[in-house]
C-alpha cells in the first residue's frame, strides 16, 4: 500500500513539475534604455523595441515581412481617388491596467482620435506633453497629408488625406502610430499628471509593463486579453547591455536567449556554438556615396559613371563590412517589393573608367572632395576606412580625393545643403515602401530646401515615375514602375551604391519560431521557447 | 577646529559656482546640438528645430541661459533630461545609489587588500614580496579597465562559470528598490537568495574598478611606511623594547595614514571616472553610463546637473578628507 502511495505521489510530483502552467521566461539581451514609453515622440529602435511590446496600431506589419495586416481595425475602404480612408474598428479590444488606472470600457475610436490629434495639433492638451517632437509623424509628412480625422460612430473612423498617398497604410503600421488610451489620458490630465501616460503606459499590446529601472531592467507580463490572444511566453524581461561582448557573453551563459548587434569580431565563435543558432538577413537599408549632380565635374553623367566603375565594391565589403554587408546595386534593398534583380551593377573597370573620364574631358583626372561620417551607422560601420579605399581607387584613375568629415549633425546639415562634391551617406527604411527611398532620397523636392537628397538630383524622367507610382494604389502597377526608376537610377548614377548591411541575430537554439524584422525591430509576440 | 572648518566650508562656494560655469561652457562647446543628434539621417525641419530651440530656450543668448540656469539652481532645480523628460535630480536619485554600492565596495576591496600589501611590503623592503607587490601594483595601474573588465568576464563567468556577467542582481528576483542599495533592499525584502545574487554580481564590477585605487593605495602605504620607519620615533619606540607589531601598527602606521588617508580621498574623483567605463561593461545601472549617453545626446540639463552633484560630492569627500586629516594629526588643525 505505502508503495502504492509512493507512486501515486511521485507522478503527482512529475505531472506538478511539468505543468503546462509553469510559466514561461525569455531574456532578451537589449542594446540600452528607452528615451520614454510613448513611442509618438521616440526617436530609436531601442525605445521602439520597449515600447512595441505594450502598444497596438491601427494596421500591422506581418511578423517578419513588409506586408501590411489590419490590426486594430479590422478592415478598411479606400475611395476610388484614394484619399478617404475608412476604418472598421475591432469590438471587443480590452485595454490593460496598472496602478493608475482601471478602464471602464474597451479600446473605441476615441482612442484612434486621441492618438492622432495628440501628434497633429498644436493646440491639444497632449501636444506637448513629454515632447512636442512628434518626430516621425513630421517626418512621414502627416502634418501636411491628413485633411481630417472623423470619429463616423463608436468603431469607424474617417480620415481624409489632402491627395492621394499610396504607403499611407504603411505610415499607420510604424510604431510612432500606437494607440494610446483616451480615458487614461483624461484621467491623469484631471489628476495635474499628464506626463504618466508615457512613463507608466497603458496599452492594448500582447504585454503589460510590470516594472522598469532605467539601464537595468524592463519586465513584461503577458496580457492575457489580448485580441489576439496570449503570447506563449508569460516574462518577457530586456536586460539592458550596451556592450555587444558583454551580450554575448550572457548569451553564451545562458542568462539571455535573444541579442541584437552582435560585435563582427564574435560571429565566427557565434556560429561554431552548438546552443546558438545566428539568424540573417539583408537589412532594410542602403549606404551609399552621392555625386553632388549639381556641381562639376559630377553634373556629367560620364564622369559618375567613371568613378562608379573605379571603385573596388568588393574590396570594401571584404575589408570593411566583413560578413556584415552585401554589395548594393539598386537604391532599395533586396528584402523590399519592386527591387529589381535584373539590373546589372557597374563593374570594377578602371581602365573603362579612364576612358570615360577622357572622354569626358578629364583624361588627367580631377580633384575633388570625399566625406566620410565622422560615427558608425548601421548602413556603414567605417565611413572613414571606406573613404581610404575610395580615395585609393580613385588615385589610380588620376582622381585625387581629399577625406572630409565634421561633426554628425554638422555633417548632415552642410551634405543636405549640398557644400560637398562626394559624400558618404546611407539610409534605414521607416514604412517597407520603395517611396520611402525613392522619392524621399531621389525626389525632386527632396533635392531643394536642404532635403534629403543629397546627390541634388532632380532628373524628370525618374521623377515622373517615381511620383505616379506615389499616387497609385494598386500595388503590381506601382512594382512596374518602381523597377522602370531603378533602372533609370542605374543609367543616371547619382550615387555609388555600396552596400546593405546584414541584420544579424545570435539567438539560442530553445527559442522558437523568432523571427527578423526586416525593420531591425525586436518583437515577441508570437515567440515560444522550449 | 570650527575655524578650520568653516574656512574649509566657504572655500566650496566658489568652487561649486565655478564647476557650474566650467560645465556650463564645456557642454556647449561640443560640436553639434541636442534636437540636431536627435534627428538622425533625415535631419530636422528648420521651422521644427527653431521652434524646439525655443521651447528649451536655447535661442536665448548663453550668458541669459547660465543667468537662468543659476537661479533655478539655486531653487534646487536641475532641469528635466531633453531626452527622457524626467527630472534631472529624479535620474540621478534613481541611479546614484548603484554607483555608490559598486564604488564603496571598489573601495573596500582596495582598502583590505592595497593597504596590508603596502605594509608588508615596507617592511619586507626590496624582499620578493616587496618587488611582487609593486610589480602588481604598477600593472594594476596602467591597466585598461575596459580590457581588464572583458578578460575577468571572459575568465571568470564565461569559461569558469564562477560569477554572473553583468547586471546587479540575476532577472529572476524582483526587488523592489526601497533605499537603491540593492544588497540594503534584498535584506529588508527578507529574500537571502537575492542577497546573495546581488552580492554576487558585484564581485568583478568591484574588482575591476578597485584595481586602480589598489595599486595607488598600496604604493602610497609603502612609501609613506618606509619615510616613517625610518624616523627617530620608530628608533625609539623599538629601543624601548616594543613588539615589532606594535611598533608599527600603533606608532609607524597612524603617522603613515595621513598621506594614504589624502590618497584614499582623491581616489573617490578616481572612481567615478573609474565607474563610467565599468558600469558600461557590466551594464551597472549607474550615473557613469547615465552621463556618457548623456554626452552622445547632448542632453545638456543632464550633463550639466550630472557633473555638478557628482562635483559637490567629491568637494565634500574632500572636505571630509581635509577634516579627518585634522583629526589624526593635530598639528595640521593647529596650523591652520
Amino acid at each position: 500500500m505505502s508503495i502504492r502511495r509512493s507512486i501515486v505521489a511521485i507522478a503527482a510530483a512529475t505531472l506538478m513539475s511539468s505543468s503546462p502552467l509553469a510559466a514561461k521566461t525569455l531574456v532578451f539581451c537589449s542594446e540600452g534604455s528607452p528615451e520614454n514609453f510613448y513611442p509618438g515622440v521616440n526617436t530609436t529602435g531601442t525605445s521602439f523595441d520597449a515600447n512595441s511590446q505594450i502598444y497596438s496600431r491601427i494596421v500591422d506589419f506581418e511578423r517578419g515581412e513588409t506586408t501590411v495586416i489590419p490590426g486594430l481595425a479590422e478592415k478598411w475602404d479606400i475611395s476610388a481617388d484614394g484619399t478617404v480612408y475608412t476604418f472598421h474598428l475591432r469590438h471587443g479590444v480590452k485595454w490593460q491596467s496598472n496602478a493608475n488606472f482601471k478602464p471602464t470600457r474597451d479600446f473605441n475610436a476615441d482612442d484612434i482620435m486621441f492618438s492622432i490629434e495628440r501628434q497633429w495639433k498644436p493646440d491639444h492638451p497632449y501636444y506637448k506633453v513629454t515632447s512636442s517632437n512628434h518626430s516621425y509623424f513630421n517626418d512621414m509628412g502627416l502634418p501636411k497629408l491628413l485633411k481630417s480625422v472623423e470619429k463616423v460612430d463608436d468603431y469607424t473612423v474617417k480620415i481624409t488625406l489632402n491627395q492621394p498617398e499610396a504607403p499611407f497604410l504603411s505610415d499607420l503600421a510604424m510604431e510612432y502610430a500606437g494607440i494610446q488610451s483616451k480615458e487614461y489620458a483624461d484621467a491623469m490630465l484631471k489628476a495635474g499628471t499628464p506626463e504618466k501616460i508615457d512613463q507608466e503606459p497603458v496599452g492594448t499590446g500582447p504585454y503589460m509593463l510590470v516594472q522598469y529601472q532605467k539601464d537595468a531592467i524592463i519586465r513584461y507580463k503577458a496580457f492575457p486579453d489580448f485580441y489576439r490572444g496570449k503570447a506563449k511566453i508569460d516574462d518577457l524581461i530586456f536586460a539592458i547591455t550596451p556592450d555587444a561582448s558583454v551580450r554575448w557573453a550572457k548569451l553564451q551563459r545562458g542568462e539571455c536567449q535573444v541579442m541584437p548587434y552582435p560585435n563582427p569580431a564574435d560571429l565566427p565563435a557565434m556560429r561554431k556554438d552548438p546552443n546558438i543558432t545566428v539568424l540573417e538577413q539583408p537589412g532594410l537599408n542602403i549606404g551609399y556615396l552621392a555625386y553632388n549632380t549639381t556641381k562639376k565635374p559630377f553634373d556629367d553623367v560620364r564622369v559618375r559613371k567613371a568613378v562608379n566603375m573605379a571603385i573596388n565594391k568588393k574590396a570594401i565589403i571584404d575589408a570593411v563590412f566583413l560578413s556584415t554587408g552585401v554589395a548594393a546595386k539598386n537604391p532599395i534593398p533586396p528584402t523590399m517589393w519592386s527591387y529589381n534583380d535584373d539590373i546589372k551593377d557597374d563593374p570594377y573597370d578602371p581602365e573603362a573608367a579612364k576612358k570615360l573620364l577622357a572622354e569626358a574631358g578629364y583624361p588627367g583626372g580631377f580633384s575633388t572632395d570625399l566625406w566620410a561620417m565622422p560615427v558608425q551607422r548601421p548602413y556603414n560601420p567605417n565611413a572613414r576606412r571606406i573613404a581610404e579605399l575610395m580615395q585609393a581607387d580613385l588615385a589610380k584613375v588620376g582622381v585625387k580625393a581629399e577625406i572630409k568629415s565634421y561633426e554628425w549633425g554638422e555633417y548632415r546639415k552642410r551634405a543636405q545643403a549640398g557644400e560637398h562634391q562626394m559624400a558618404q551617406l546611407g539610409w534605414t527604411g521607416d514604412n517597407g515602401d520603395p517611396d520611402n527611398f525613392l522619392n524621399t532620397l531621389l525626389g525632386c523636392a527632396a533635392s531643394k530646401n536642404n532635403g534629403s537628397n543629397i546627390a541634388k538630383w532632380c532628373y524628370q524622367p525618374f521623377e515622373d515615375l517615381v511620383q505616379k507610382a506615389k499616387h497609385i494604389s494598386d500595388q503590381n502597377e506601382r512594382t512596374k514602375l518602381y523597377r522602370e526608376a531603378q533602372v533609370i537610377f542605374k543609367e543616371q548614377a547619382p550615387w555609388f551604391t555600396i552596400a546593405h548591411s546584414v541584420q544579424l541575430k545570435p539567438v539560442r537554439k530553445e527559442v522558437v519560431d523568432f523571427k527578423l524584422s526586416p525593420f531591425g525591430r525586436h518583437t515577441f509576440y508570437g515567440v515560444d521557447i522550449k | 577646529m570650527l575655524r578650520f572648518l568653516l574656512t574649509r566650508v566657504s572655500l566650496l562656494v566658489p568652487t561649486f559656482i565655478g564647476i557650474s560655469l566650467l560645465v556650463f561652457v564645456l557642454v556647449r562647446l561640443i560640436p553639434g546640438d541636442p534636437i540636431e543628434t536627435m534627428a538622425g539621417e533625415r535631419g530636422i525641419d528648420q521651422a521644427v528645430h527653431e521652434r524646439l530651440r525655443h521651447e528649451y530656450g536655447f535661442d536665448r543668448p548663453l550668458l541669459v541661459q547660465y543667468g537662468l540656469y543659476l537661479s533655478r539652481l539655486a531653487h534646487g532645480d536641475l532641469g528635466r533630461s531633453i531626452v527622457t523628460q524626467k527630472p534631472v535630480l529624479t535620474e540621478f536619485a534613481e541611479l546614484f545609489p548603484a554607483t555608490v554600492e559598486l564604488s564603496l565596495c571598489a573601495i573596500l576591496f582596495a582598502l583590505c587588500i592595497g593597504i596590508p600589501a603596502g605594509i608588508i611590503a615596507a617592511v619586507r623592503r626590496n624582499s620578493v614580496f616587496d618587488h611582487g607587490v609593486m610589480a602588481l601594483s604598477l600593472t594594476g595601474y596602467s591597466m585598461p579597465i575596459f580590457w581588464w573588465g572583458l578578460l575577468l568576464i571572459l575568465l571568470f563567468s564565461v569559461q569558469l562559470g564562477w560569477t554572473p556577467v553583468s547586471g546587479r542582481i540575476a532577472v529572476l528576483y524582483f526587488i523592489q528598490p526601497k533605499t537603491g542599495f540593492l544588497l540594503v533592499d534584498s535584506l529588508l525584502a527578507g529574500d537571502t537568495a537575492a542577497f546573495r545574487s546581488a552580492l554576487s554580481h558585484l564581485v568583478l564590477p568591484a574588482i575591476v574598478l578597485g584595481t586602480v585605487p589598489l595599486a595607488v593605495i598600496s604604493r602610497m602605504t609603502r612609501s609613506a611606511m618606509l619615510e616613517v620607519l625610518g624616523e627617530d620615533y620608530i628608533r625609539t619606540a623599538r629601543a624601548k623594547g616594543l613588539s615589532n607589531f606594535r611598533v608599527i601598527a600603533i606608532h609607524a602606521f597612524r603617522n603613515a595614514l595621513i598621506p594614504v588617508v589624502t590618497v584614499i580621498g582623491l581616489q573617490v574623483g578616481a572612481l567615478f571616472t573609474g565607474a563610467i567605463l565599468t558600469e558600461t561593461i557590466f551594464s551597472w545601472p549607474g550615473v557613469g553610463k547615465w552621463l556618457i549617453e548623456g554626452i552622445g545626446r547632448r542632453d545638456y540639463p543632464v550633463l550639466q546637473g550630472g557633473t555638478l552633484l557628482i562635483g559637490a560630492i567629491i568637494m565634500t569627500v574632500n572636505l571630509l578628507v581635509d577634516v579627518t586629516y585634522g583629526i589624526i594629526n593635530p598639528r595640521i588643525r593647529r596650523a591652520r
